[in-house]
């Protein structure tokens, strides 16, 4: 699939699953590279660059803490693609609430055409 | 008698940064969903869900053929989609470009819309592929069918109007 070369913003950014995978590594609590990479079996260079992506679009913080430097999330910059699926995910299971009376409707129709016949 | 009940909410997941794809189950087989989800009387019932009443459900169901939906929403204003079909399957699936009306010169999506058959229930999977990312930046925008975006505009024309 055709993708950006560069990436600018967290739907971007959590389109990518390694990436998905990170988060939800971090989601469990603050991390070093070292076990990012035990943990996704993956080689450093590129956890490494999945998680610059990350900082840049704000998902991902660093501090450092004596020699290492610590990952952590930052699920904020999710919140306006989660609220924006919430609303979508809304809008059409009203929609397919409304096919189902139709359906039910459809189907009694055809089981009484079927018992007609009989 | 009783037949059929509600199968849960639609599933929204976003496979990649340009597709949104919708997951269903309909308790109902699938020549009889592939029927309410193309004929004209019956698409008037559902497609515009809770905001507002359908007002043009046209359907030209042939490969090149072209279709338009339009609804009344209930903040008044007329919300259109239009569309040609690319791929036909009957009961199976059809593939489709889907254009909103309000935005001019935007590039459509392509939508593909597959029936499958388990115990006489059906799953309705639903893939919409933007054709870029700035498209989909406006979907999100947009609220996906205007009608959000539009209420809401609506609504601060109105509070302008009364300031």
């Amino acid at each position: 699939m055709a993708r950006a070369a560069t990436t600018t913003d967290a739907f971007n950014a959590v389109a990518e699953p390694r990436r998905r995978q990170i988060l939800d590594v971090l989601a469990a609590g603050e991390r070093p590279v070292n076990d990012l990479v035990a943990q996704l079996g993956l080689a450093q260079p590129l956890v490494s660059k999945h998680l610059r992506v990350l900082r840049q679009v704000g998902l991902v913080e660093v501090r450092e803490e004596g020699r290492q430097r610590l990952y952590r999330l930052n699920g904020h910059p999710l919140k306006p693609i989660h609220d924006w699926v919430k609303n979508y995910e809304r809008s059409w299971s009203q929609r397919f609430d409304r096919l189902d009376a139709v359906l039910a409707e459809l189907k009694e129709k055809e089981q009484a055409d079927e018992s007609r016949n009989e | 008698m009783k037949v059929g009940t509600s199968s849960g909410s639609a599933v929204v997941t976003l496979p990649t940064d340009t597709q949104i794809l919708i997951t269903r189950e309909f308790a109902a087989p699938k020549h009889l969903v592939y029927q309410a989800w193309t004929t004209p009387e019956l698409i008037k019932r559902w497609w515009s869900g809770d905001r507002g009443e359908v007002t043009i459900a046209e359907v030209d169901l042939r490969v090149g053929g072209t279709w338009r939906y339009a609804m009344a929403a209930n903040g008044g204003f007329e919300v259109a989609f239009h569309g040609e079909y690319l791929e036909i399957v009957e009961n199976e699936r059809i593939v489709s470009t889907e254009i909103y009306e309000g935005m001019p010169g935007e590039e459509g999506a392509v939508t593909t819309a597959i029936f499958s058959e388990g115990d006489g229930r059906t799953t309705l999977t639903l893939l919409m592929e933007l054709p870029s990312r700035e498209v989909r930046d406006v979907v999100i925008d947009s609220g996906m069918e205007g009608g959000m975006q539009e209420a809401l505009d609506h609504l601060e024309q109105i509070a302008a109007s009364r300031a």
